[in-house]
């Protein structure tokens, strides 16, 4: 197994435990009438969607779909290294800067958010990019 | 990896991008408000991410990797699967629609609920044990 598979799939273990997290926070928010706690859902959703299902996804992708070439079985390592680490920044960046956004709206929280959209957008880019051309008949 | 799943995989990361983009509008949104009625895209961007990329990413790579069989055709009735992937593909452009024409949403339901009974029916009994001839080979 590759070296940035094992990134990506330990990750998505972290993602997947830190979304469980959250959705005990959603619980008790409304066993306990906690409405701050509205900011949590939407992390709690892209923390098991995007950090845990997709994440492990595409580090599954990157070790076992069919080779590009020889030379470069899994087309660009690098790339490969963008993807993780945009997907991750981009989604510790929507992590705090959201549950900020909501409760106590400022513009650098707002920014954060941007820039986070932006992360995100690009690592599912630079992923479907990269993996494109290894999705292919033998 | 066989041409339907070329085809299923391919369009699952077309609607990765698609719904990525969708989202990255939706949360810039929200931080430096621009345009309110972006958040009628909502329910394209859930619908993109969900049955566009992982559950026809799911359905390409089983047809992809489960067990074949030895005589026959390997893959079962690979007509039926196609029409899953087009009945699942024109389900999620109609579901997507309903952002102009709303009875557009229960109709392209049905379509990918048509398309996943139909998946499993050419899958079933693909779902089966592996059995190992004397020299530890897989026979089927």
């Amino acid at each position: 197994m590759p070296t940035l598979t094992r990134w990506f799939i330990k990750t998505a273990f972290v993602c997947l435990g830190l979304g469980l997290i959250a959705g005990v926070l959603l619980g008790l928010q409304s066993t306990l009438n906690l409405t701050s706690m509205g900011a949590v859902f939407p992390i709690y959703i892209h923390l098991l969607v995007f950090g845990w299902l997709s994440q492990l996804i595409f580090g599954v992708v990157y070790w076992m779909f069919p080779k590009y070439s020889v030379e470069k079985p899994r087309r660009s390592e690098r790339l490969g290294w963008w993807t993780y680490g945009l997907l991750n920044s981009g989604l510790l960046l929507r992590a705090i800067g959201e549950p900020v956004q909501s409760l106590q709206p400022n513009e650098i929280a707002g920014w954060v958010l941007v820039l986070s959209a932006a992360m995100q957008l690009a690592a599912g880019l630079t992923f479907s990019i990269n993996s494109w051309t290894r999705v292919k008949e033998k | 990896m066989p041409r339907l799943s070329v085809w299923f995989v391919r369009a699952s990361l077309l609607y990765l991008a698609g719904g990525f983009m969708l989202g990255a509008l939706l949360l810039a949104q929200k931080g430096v408000p621009y345009f309110a009625g972006v958040w009628t895209l909502f329910p394209v961007h859930i619908e993109f991410l969900l049955v566009g990329w992982l559950m026809q990413f799911a359905m390409g790579v089983g047809f992809w990797i489960l067990p074949r069989f030895g005589r026959g055709a390997p893959r079962g009735n690979e007509s039926m699967i196609w029409g899953a992937f087009v009945m699942l593909n024109a389900g999620i452009l109609l579901t997507a629609s309903q952002i102009w024409v709303a009875w557009l949403a229960p109709v392209g339901r049905a379509f990918e609920l048509a398309s996943v009974l139909t998946y499993i029916i050419g899958s079933w009994r693909r779902v089966k044990p592996m059995v190992l001839g004397p020299e530890g080979l897989e026979v089927h």
